[in-house]
């Protein structure tokens, strides 16, 4: 028998964007364009149907009973977690705890595995192009532990300091948090380049990958990776569900963060014991439809050719930032080499908000606002911006919606 | 343009966001106090001297935010100068109802006719927090602010 290489179709954009139903219907009568996929993805009918199937023929709660219905819910709720695994090519699968999103994967490293060891004056490095979700689990521990908050800059283009952080990591530092994808203004970070440094100094890393996961192809074990956390419904998956992969031996020695059921091993009066990772962190029914619908999200983008989505992408990201710079009142915050399909700016004398709400009535919807990022708004010295994130159901008349509406709205506002 | 967006961002409201009324950091203030919606950034302060006949002797805002929310403080200092706090309490209420599209019959027709150039808002349940902001920041100013 000769070796499979298994080939996956050519990617067609167009094809993938009628797996969406939502994209068919209209707002104020006019085609929807959904440009907010950064804030939340849109699902995939395979997603829709398999969630409502599962609940309809397997579904139970998992880990539990002995009947039939609970093991094949076990058994879905397992394969799913094989499913992260192999998507972020981690070596266990014991390695993958489930959370509800992206925000409880890096408020449990904060918690179980930071703020037990942490001492007044250790140091946590992160970059000030973070989300609030991978800043304010850390203020916690400067406000409770007396952790010391190390901020990298990033350049006027908005590329992360690579040696201004490898800088700021000293003798103190007990974790370099950083996002894999801004958020805001798109830069993909060098997370290698950074693991690299960090470990060479003994720190451990964790990636904020909400973004980053979903326009990437993320390798833990070539990323050599301490830490790496994902949210569902950015993954074109179900809200509710979320993973933070974590090396074993971190895991091994982390505490529970939630109490309950399904995390112990033993119970009594005077005395417990906890299970081992991952049910251990896994505290209470998880949400198993979602985590069944996240599997076969992910089953479903991985079977797709993802260099050529992400060429999709960043054909879409490039020709979108063209066609705005024909406008001498927008400026655009986040010009970073290679950086993902994030376009954020601001316009000259017209308020975020009121942009968003004039794009809105032509169906186009962007996000307005601070994007949960106030640290880099401020290092911006901006109050707010619109944000058009684009995933790999848009195209390009998606991106001439979005420009006839700016040039609408500069009528309107400006007459 | 469809009709809702014309309504909203009509040119009398324009012009306040434009050319703000009563603008900028008021010296000797009895009564100061910051508004702010995290969720948009907005933001707006209030400035007021209360006479001792219990009237708005003097207001002014300062802030940063869209267009609704600086046009909305804009016209509230237009027409609280002058009132009455009981007057001004009437103004808000009937503000209130406007912006939510309900009725508000406590309004003399005066105050109803400037008060519903703002009234398109109530087409854009996401934005009513702005038209609202400098309102509620002059309520707070009153009640809690006494400099």
């Amino acid at each position: 028998m000769t070796a499979q290489t298994t080939i996956k179709p050519a990617f067609d954009a167009e094809a993938a964007r009628a797996q969406f139903p939502i994209l068919s219907r209209t707002v104020y009568g006019k085609p929807l364009v959904y440009l907010d996929s950064g804030a939340s993805a849109q699902k995939p009918a395979v997603v829709l149907d398999a969630m409502r199937d599962f609940a309809q023929t397997d579904y139970s709660n998992v880990h539990r009973g002995v009947h039939f219905l609970s093991a094949a819910a076990t058994d879905a709720y397992e394969a799913a977690r094989r499913t992260v695994q192999k998507f972020l090519n981690a070596a266990r699968e014991d390695e993958i705890v489930f959370t509800k999103g992206g925000t409880e994967a890096i408020n449990l490293v904060a918690y179980s595995y930071l703020m037990p060891t942490i001492q007044p004056g250790d140091e946590i490095v992160l970059s000030v192009m973070e989300h609030h979700s991978n800043i304010v689990p850390w203020h916690f521990l400067r406000e409770r532990c007396g952790a010391v908050l190390r901020w990298v800059d990033v350049d006027d283009d908005g590329s992360l300091d690579v040696a201004a952080l490898d800088a700021a990591i000293g003798p103190k530092t007990k974790l370099v948090a950083i996002t894999h994808m801004s958020n805001v203004l798109g830069t993909v970070t060098p997370l290698k380049d950074i693991v690299a440094r960090a470990h060479a100094k003994g720190v451990p890393v964790l990636a904020d990958g909400c973004q980053g996961a979903v326009h990437e192809i993320v390798d833990v074990q070539a990323l050599d990776i301490d830490f790496y956390c994902l949210t569902g419904h950015k993954l074109y998956g179900p809200t509710g569900i979320g993973a933070l992969y974590a090396r074993r031996a971190h895991l091994k020695g982390m505490r529970p963060f939630n109490g309950g059921g399904e995390m112990i091993r033993e119970v009594s009066r005077d005395r417990i014991t906890y299970a081992d990772p991952p049910a251990r962190f896994e505290a209470g029914t998880p949400p198993i439809i979602e985590a069944a619908g996240l599997g076969v999200a992910l089953e479903w983008l991985v079977g797709l050719d993802r260099a050529a989505v992400a060429a999709h992408e960043h054909d879409l990201i490039a020709y979108a930032r063209q066609q705005v710079s024909q406008f001498n009142w927008l400026k655009v915050i986040g010009d970073a080499p290679g950086k993902g399909a994030i376009l954020s700016f601001e316009a000259d004398g017209m308020h975020a908000h009121d942009l968003a709400t004039i794009l809105d009535r032509e169906g186009v919807a962007v996000r307005a606002g601070h994007h949960c990022a106030q640290v880099l708004m401020e290092r911006f010295d901006v109050a707010s911006t619109t944000r058009a994130s684009f995933a790999l159901y848009n195209n390009r008349a998606d991106v001439d919606a979005l420009v006839a509406g700016l040039a609408k709205a500069r009528e309107v506002l400006h007459g | 343009m469809d009709n809702a967006l014309r309504e909203l961002y009509q040119e009398v409201i324009l012009d306040h966001s434009r050319h703000p009324r009563h603008y900028g950091a008021m010296e000797g203030a009895s009564h100061k106090a910051d508004g702010y919606n995290p969720l948009c950034g907005d933001r707006v302060t209030i400035y007021l001297k209360l006479g001792d006949d219990g009237r708005v002797a003097d207001i002014a805002f300062e802030g940063k935010g869209c267009a609704i929310s600086q046009a909305s403080a804009s016209m509230m200092t237009d027409l609280l100068k002058g009132r009455t706090r009981e007057d001004a309490e009437k103004l808000m209420e009937g503000f209130l109802h406007l912006v939510k599209g309900e009725d508000a019959p406590g309004l003399s027709d005066d105050d109803r006719e400037t008060l519903e150039v703002m009234g398109g808002i109530s087409e854009f349940p996401m934005r009513v927090k702005c038209a609202t902001l400098a309102w509620h920041t002059y309520k707070n100013a009153v009640e809690e602010g006494a400099t």
